[in-house]
C-alpha cells in the first residue's frame, strides 16, 4: 500500500518515499541490551515484550550517562510494540521514539496503568527532533504500526502520539491509510494520567512548551562536553604562544600569560554554557547571542576580580585584559548562540537572522582581542 | 485562554502565514501548537501571537486544507551551518 504524502510532506521530504528497512524488532523476553523487558504479554498476532513503569538502577544510570553526553547516541530501545502493565484489547496505545530517555519518562509517567506503547525507530533521537529531523514521520508511524500488527493486538483505532510529534506526522494522512486516528496527548509525559482521566482532553497549559531552570540545567553538561574539545585545543595554542614569547625559558613563559588564558577560555565556556543557561530569562536582549555576551562578560570580570586567586603570580596588563574580555565575550557570545538549538523556542528564521549579525562581529571581536594579545606577548 | 509564555525570541522575523479564506476552523492548529499562537474566534484560526511562533511546522503538516505556510526547519545555529555546508546534522 501506498501513502499519498500531503503537500507538507511533499515539499519538505527529498525522495517521497523512503526505503523501509526494518531494525532489530523489540522481542519478548530479556535480552543482554533490552534488561528492561520483563517478559512477554500475549496478543493475537503472539507474544509482546512486557515492560514496568518503575525504573530500574540500570535506567536511571543510562539516562544520567546520556545527560553527560556519554554514549548518547546509542541510549536506544529496539522500535516495536511493547506492553506496559496488563495491556489488553482496549488498551490505550503511546506512541514514542526509540531513545531510552523518551521512552522510560513515558513508562514512567504511567505507572499503575495498562498501555501499549509503540516505539518508532528515530535513531536514538527523542520525539521533537526527530521530528523536526523527519525520522519520527508519519510513514514510520505507519509502517511500525503495519509492521506491529496493531490493528490485531487492539480493539480500537486511536493512536495518542505526543504533541511534539506533530512536526512529523500528518494525523489525517495516517487516518486515510492506516485507519488509526492521531489524538494529539500533552506536551510533557508526567501529564499524561491527568490526559488519559481527562477522556484524552488536554487543558491549555498541558500544550504549552515552556522552559524551566531545571531543564535547562539538565542541559549544560551536554554542551559544556560539546564545546570543552575545541577550548582545549585553543588552551593549548595560547599556553604554546605564551611559552614561545617572553624572555624567559619555555615553561616560565607558559605560566606568565599561559595560565591566565586557560581560565579566560574557561571563562567564557561558563559564561556560554552555564551562565546562558542558568540566567536566560534575565539576561538582557532576545536573542542568545546577546544573552552569552552579557554572560560573557560578567563571567570575565568576575575572573578578574578573583584573578589573585587562580594566577596570584601573574600580574595582567591593561592590553592583556582587553585582549581577553574581547576573546572570552565572544567565545561566550557564540556558545550562547549555539544554545538556542537546545532551547525550546528558537525559530529557524530568528536563528539566521541573529547569525548573520552577531556571527561577524563574534569573529571580529576575537580577530581583535588575539592581535591585541599577540601585541602584549611579542612587540611590547 | 492560554497561559502567559514566559519566553519569547526576535521579534517579526517569523515566516508564518495563514489563509484565512481557506481556514475552515477545525482548531487542529491550536492543539499543535507548543506556544499558543493561535485562537479561534467566529470560526476561523487567527494569529494571535506571531512572535512566539518558533516555526516547528506543527500546524502547517497537519491542517487539512492547507491554510498554513511556515518555512520550516530547526532553529538550530549547528544545524544551519551543517546545512550550509552540505553535512549531516548529529547535534541532538
Amino acid at each position: 500500500m501506498k501513502i499519498i504524502l500531503s503537500p507538507v510532506d511533499q515539499q519538505q521530504g527529498g525522495s517521497p518515499l523512503p526505503l523501509y528497512r526494518p531494525g532489530p524488532a523489540a522481542t519478548p523476553g530479556a535480552s543482554p541490551d533490552q534488561p528492561f523487558v520483563k517478559g512477554g504479554r500475549t496478543a493475537a498476532p503472539g507474544a509482546m515484550p512486557q515492560v514496568e513503569a518503575r525504573l530500574g538502577l540500570s535506567d536511571r544510570f543510562g539516562s544520567w550517562l546520556a545527560r553527560c553526553n556519554i554514549g548518547r547516541f546509542s541510549h536506544v530501545v529496539d522500535a516495536g510494540l511493547y506492553a506496559l502493565g496488563e495491556a489488553g484489547a482496549d488498551s490505550p496505545v503511546l506512541v514514542t521514539a526509540n531513545y531510552k530517555m523518551s521512552f522510560d519518562r513515558l513508562r514512567s509517567a504511567l505507572a499503575g496503568r495498562a498501555c501499549w506503547l509503540l516505539v518508532l525507530d528515530t535513531k536514538g533521537i527523542n520525539v521533537w527532533c526527530a521530528a523536526g529531523k523527519g525520522t519520527f514521520s508519519t510513514l514510520e508511524l505507519y509502517d511500525r504500526l503495519t509492521h506491529s500488527r496493531l490493528a490485531e493486538v487492539v480493539a480500537h483505532r486511536q493512536l495518542i502520539v505526543p504533541q511534539l510529534g506533530a512536526p512529523g506526522i500528518d494525523g489525517l494522512a495516517l487516518k486515510k491509510h492506516s485507519g488509526f486516528e492521531v489524538i494529539w496527548g500533552p506536551v510533557r509525559a508526567r501529564d499524561l494520567p491527568a490526559f488519559l482521566d481527562n477522556n484524552c482532553v488536554a487543558t491549555p497549559a498541558m500544550r504549552c512548551k515552556d522552559f524551566p531552570l531545571a531543564e535547562r540545567l539538565a542541559l549544560v553538561p551536554v554542551e559544556v562536553s560539546q564545546a570543552a574539545g575545541k577550548a582545549l585545543l585553543l588552551i593549548g595554542i595560547f599556553m604554546l604562544l605564551s611559552g614561545l614569547g617572553g624572555e624567559g625559558a619555555f615553561w616560565p613563559a607558559v605560566r606568565e600569560m599561559g595560565v591566565f588564558a586557560a581560565w579566560a577560555v574557561a571563562a567564557g565556556v561558563i559564561g556560554g554554557t552555564v551562565l546562558t543557561a542558568a540566567l536566560l530569562p534575565w539576561l538582557p536582549g532576545r536573542a542568545f547571542s546577546l544573552k552569552g555576551m552579557w554572560a560573557g562578560i560578567f563571567s570575565f570580570l568576575s575572573l578578574v576580580a578573583g584573578h589573585g586567586l587562580v594566577a596570584p603570580q601573574h600580574m595582567i596588563s591593561g592590553l592583556e585584559a582587553g585582549a581577553w574580555l574581547l576573546m572570552s565575550t565572544a567565545i561566550s557570545s557564540w556558545l550562547g548562540m549555539n544554545f538556542t538549538g537546545s532551547s525550546t523556542y528558537t525559530s529557524r528564521s530568528g536563528v539566521r537572522f541573529e547569525m548573520r549579525r552577531a556571527i561577524p562581529l563574534q569573529a571580529g571581536a576575537f580577530a581583535a582581542g588575539l592581535l591585541c594579545w599577540l601585541a602584549a606577548r611579542f612587540w611590547l | 485562554m492560554a497561559p502567559e509564555r514566559p519566553f519569547r525570541y526576535i521579534d517579526g522575523v517569523v515566516s508564518l502565514e495563514l489563509d484565512q479564506e481557506r481556514c475552515i476552523g477545525c482548531g487542529i492548529c491550536l492543539q499543535v501548537c507548543p506556544h499558543a499562537v493561535f485562537e479561534l474566534a467566529d470560526d476561523k484560526a487567527r494569529i494571535v501571537h506571531r512572535d512566539h511562533c518558533m516555526e516547528c511546522s506543527a500546524c502547517a503538516r497537519n491542517c487539512p486544507v492547507q491554510a498554513l505556510r511556515v518555512e520550516a526547519g530547526e532553529g538550530c545555529v549547528r544545524a544551519i551551518i551543517n546545512e550550509m555546508l552540505g553535512r549531516d546534522c548529529d547535534c541532538c
